[in-house]
């Protein structure tokens, strides 16, 4: 079956890019446009993989983190965040937060299908 | 969806960026200390540049990244936000889409004499005892960074021992152990053990733990790189050993370092969207459509879609059941009505977006002129036709800048007069039946009447003895002919294009009108039509024709009393719940040959503060209709807004009932006519 | 002046097909490639105000377009509709920018190739008609045919 992926982020040129090469790679991609957004379609449907960047409004990309490490049904579901700080501060902050794994923007498609296709395990 | 789609949808989004931005700027403006605004334009900054390095708008993210960088030491309270970092920041937001409409031809002195004072602005602002930090200016790098011993591994042939132990948390955080063994035994992987001498005892074990480690074997070809970019997520949290099999002493090393993140491996080539960066830009004609509104759309589509089939399924049947029939086609009579209604609010923007842009303009004018202008807007949330909107905002900004530099008077000149310093220019939007009436107001010294009518006499527009009404005195500002010469300073100056204004807002099927005090302000009233599109229309017979009223025009209908209708003058009053209220004889205007029914209608139509009752002789019901436009040969029939294709397929004319009373109040003679009256 | 044989100068040199009518008791000749198509009278919406050439509408497969009679321009006298009555719809350049229009035809009659050497100049006077409305006349089985110069027509009734 088809890994499902959800992409949150405010810029929606970013989430357009990101889809284009996701489902040019075989994935199928669903969209949300900040964190409250993706918490929600989150709960709704369970993904595969949750793509998503920290600096958002309404809520940002940690808090969206640690309210879905927080309940249940989430546990295990791969969380890749995108950044644009090389900082480490940032990094620890994310993935104590609960996140699997990063991308540095910029980024081309095959990176992003890199990425996906190592915490999706396929 | 190509590369170029991504392009053009961040130039979009990149054009909201910048005016979100803008924005966030000017309320900074208001208030200094307001961290939510801060916050707001931080926002923007960074999205803009992660999203412009994203598309190859590689000098509009450094160029960003800079500001970025800047405004992030007012956010982390390390420097303060003032007037001048704004006035820095907004001329940056200009030069930022300089580099977004074209790289190439953005000059770049300007961008750096920007950085220059932005790195002035923010060191004066400096708050002193704050660690000024270090700079992040990695962001925009590309480095590939390569251990420094990667090459001497690379080369050796002793193959590799890889000892790993996972965080514990690792599996609930989405790590799977499983794939990363995989990515070993896409490696190469030759042996791979599970060790579980560290496994707690079964009471102590939680489930949801990653309590194994592994002991790994990899051929000698594989670089330290490759196998230490399998673990880069968990990198810094996991216990990990690797080394040379033989006893090659040197290469035995415990990989602790944190490893450069993928994005950085790669590459680091040309972004998509790259080539067509330099492409011509095309203004988009994109409307920005919510997603539950086009999901909506597709509902009702889908409904008949279903509806159609139904229909096909019936048409093959011998023999029609009428009742399925009338069911099928009052679900297909639903769907339309929906389909258009949903249709047409996707064309209707909120004029917010088009004030925003006139607070910036203000502030420059304010600058410019030495005048201190308080701007305010009013019903934002307003919604018109994208088209208006588009074609109204030159106009717009033409009205301001009028009153920015003619209509308000100096701080000095204000005083002097017993007002206060700061002068106000007031925006707004408000919908009052078929129309959206868009106002310029300011406060300023208002229209000299004695200066329009000498310099209209000068200008040969009207002869020295024409008597004219304080209207039509002020319309004369809007001729063609007034204002062709040399500004004349001390007259107010508005005249300078107001006759392009006046053309644009009539192209639209709008209407202008001015209200003036001298000493107190100037208000100009945009009235425009709510949408160019759809409307929803009663459907009247007059004689043998049969028109539509835009339904938003009507008020209420009446029957005509009996005493009325015999009556034969072209213009009568009618006491409608004690209020007196003109009626025109549609019969008459339309010139209809046939005689009028007996017992005729009236239906009450308002326009701005007019109340008119119209004769018909019949009201046949309501309808939504869709407009078409006239050909250029009708374009003199201005009482009409359009033309509509009814049911049975004739074409019905569209009332345009502001037309239509302007030209019906248009007397031989306007003195004191009914119309204005009521107005002053 | 110089007479502008519109309807035949544009095409090929020789001759150009065009599609004959009745009006008035007259044969009239028109550039077939500028015939949309020709339709039974629809409907017709009176456009108060308008002047009496062009006051029609009709709904032309969704569209609305201005339904014009040649009766005023050529001053003939006004005639019922009848079973051969046909509403001729164009597509003209006028003044630059295509305007399409219907006619009244009392009757459609012709379609062929017109030769150009057939086709001569309007007489200055023994003419009942404004002579500028006239783009050539030509002569078909020993009548007359009028050549009306249609973008000069409606450029006569286009609002300023």
């Amino acid at each position: 079956m088809t890994a499902s992926i959800l992409t949150v982020d405010d810029s929606p040129s970013l989430r357009m890019a990101v889809r284009a090469a996701l489902t040019g790679a075989g994935y199928s991609v669903a969209e949300a446009a900040d964190g409250i957004e993706g918490l929600s379609k989150a709960a709704a449907t369970r993904f595969d993989l949750i793509i998503t960047d920290l600096n958002m409004p309404n809520m940002d990309g940690l808090t969206m983190i640690r309210e879905l490490r927080r309940s249940p049904g989430q546990a295990g579901v791969p969380i890749v965040f995108l950044t644009t700080e090389s900082d480490d501060s940032v990094k620890m902050e994310a993935k104590s937060a609960g996140a699997t794994g990063w991308l540095v923007k910029p980024f081309n498609a095959d990176q992003l299908v890199r990425v996906a296709k190592k915490v999706l395990g396929r | 969806m190509s590369a170029n789609d991504s392009v053009a949808a961040f130039r979009s989004e990149a054009a909201d960026l910048l005016e979100q931005i803008e924005q966030g700027l000017l309320d900074l403006g208001q208030s200094l200390d307001d961290r939510a605004l801060v916050d707001t334009v931080f926002r923007g900054l960074h999205t803009l540049k992660g999203s412009g390095a994203m598309f190859g708008f590689d000098a509009l993210a450094e160029f960003t990244h800079h500001c970025e960088s800047a405004f992030d030491k007012v956010r982390k309270g390390r420097a303060v936000a003032t007037h001048d970092l704004i006035k820095t920041i907004l001329s940056a937001k200009d030069h930022m889409q300089a580099l977004i409409d074209d790289a190439a031809t953005a000059p770049r002195e300007t961008g750096d004499a920007i950085l220059e004072a932005l790195r002035l602005a923010v060191i004066d602002s400096a708050i002193p005892d704050a660690d000024a930090g270090h700079d992040q200016n990695a962001a925009i790098a590309r480095d590939v960074s390569v251990a420094p011993d990667a090459l001497a591994e690379a080369i050796s042939d002793a193959g590799w021992i890889l000892r790993f132990r996972l965080p514990p948390t690792c599996m609930i955080n989405g790590t799977n152990p499983l794939a990363l063994l995989a990515e070993l035994r896409d490696l190469g992987a030759t042996s791979i053990h599970a060790l579980s001498d560290r496994l707690p005892s079964l009471a102590d074990l939680v489930p949801t733990e990653c309590q194994l480690s592994w002991e790994v074997e990899l051929p000698s070809d594989v670089t330290r790189d490759l196998i230490e970019d399998v673990f880069i997520f968990v990198m810094d949290d996991m216990e990990m050993t690797l080394e040379r099999h033989a006893a090659d002493a040197g290469a035995t090393t415990a990989s602790t370092q944190p490893v450069a993140p993928i994005a950085a491996a790669g590459d680091g080539g040309a972004s998509p969207g790259k080539a067509s960066a330099s492409n011509v830009i095309k203004r988009d004609e994109s409307v920005r459509v919510p997603a539950e509104r086009l999901d909506e759309l597709m509902n009702r589509v889908g409904e008949l879609v279903i509806a159609q089939s139904r229909l096909a399924q019936l048409a093959h049947q011998g023999s029609v059941d009428e009742i399925v029939l009338r069911e099928i086609s009052e679900e297909i009579e639903r769907l339309s009505s929906e389909l258009r209604d949903t249709t047409m609010v996707l064309r209707m923007m909120p004029v917010g977006n088009l004030f925003g842009r006139f607070r910036r303009l203000v502030h420059d004018l304010s600058a410019e002129t030495g005048k201190t202008i308080e701007f305010a807007t009013e019903g934002e949330a307003t919604e018109v036709d994208k088209t208006v909107i588009e074609r109204i905002a030159d106009p717009l900004v033409h009205l301001i800048r009028n009153s920015c530099d003619h209509g308000l008077e100096t701080p000095e000149a204000r005083r002097a007069a017993g007002k206060s310093p700061g002068g106000q220019i007031t925006v707004s939007a408000h919908q009052t039946g078929s129309e959206v009436v868009i106002t310029v107001a300011d406060d300023g010294r208002g229209i000299n009447r004695e200066a329009v009518r000498a310099k209209a006499e000068a200008q040969g527009l009207i002869a020295p003895e024409t008597s004219l009404d304080d209207n039509e005195l002020l319309q004369l500002i809007f001729h063609p002919g007034f204002s062709t010469a040399a500004q004349v300073t001390n007259l107010s100056g508005r005249g300078v294009g107001m006759d392009v204004v006046k053309k644009t807002v009539e192209s639209l099927r709008g209407t202008i009108r001015m209200e003036s005090v001298q000493g107190s302000g100037t208000q100009i009233m945009l009235h425009l039509p709510l949408t160019l599109a759809i409307i929803e229309c009663m459907l009247v017979r007059v004689g043998a024709g049969r028109y539509a009223i835009p339904l938003s025009a009507v008020e209420e209908c009446l029957q005509l009393p009996a005493g009325e209708a015999e009556s034969t003058s072209g213009r009568s009053f009618l006491d409608v719940r004690s209020e007196l209220v003109p009626f025109l004889r549609m019969n008459e205007i339309f010139q209809s040959d046939r005689p009028t029914d007996l017992h005729q209608k009236v239906v009450i139509v308002r326009s701005g503060a007019q109340r008119v009752g119209l004769v018909v002789d019949q009201i046949i019901g309501n309808a939504q209709t869709v407009i078409k436009p006239l050909s250029r040969f009708h374009a003199s029939a201005q009482s009409f807004a359009g033309a509509t294709i009814l049911g049975d397929g004739a074409v019905a004319l569209i009332l345009d009932v502001v037309q239509l009373l302007s030209s019906a109040s248009l007397p031989p003679r306007p003195s004191s006519d009914w119309a204005l009256g009521e107005a002053a | 002046m110089t007479a502008n044989i519109s309807a035949a100068a544009d095409a090929k040199p020789a001759a150009s097909r065009v599609l004959t009518f009745d009006l008035g008791g007259e044969i009239f000749a028109i550039r077939a490639e500028s015939v949309r198509e020709i339709l039974e009278v629809p409907p017709v919406t009176r456009v108060p105000g308008a002047p009496e050439f062009h006051n029609g509408l009709i709904n032309v497969r969704g569209a609305v377009v201005p339904l014009a009679n040649l009766r005023f321009p050529f001053e003939m006298p006004e005639q019922a509709c009848d079973e051969d009555t046909r509403v001729i719809v164009l597509e003209e350049m006028v003044d630059d920018s295509p305007e399409i229009i219907a006619i009244f035809a009392d009757k459609v009659t012709d379609v062929y190739e017109m030769e150009m050497e057939n086709i001569h100049q309007p007489p200055g006077i023994g003419m009942q008609w404004r002579p500028e409305f006239i783009s050539g006349i030509g002569r078909k089985s020993g009548r007359f045919v009028i050549v009306p110069d249609m973008t000069r027509i409606f450029r006569e009734y286009l609002p300023r």
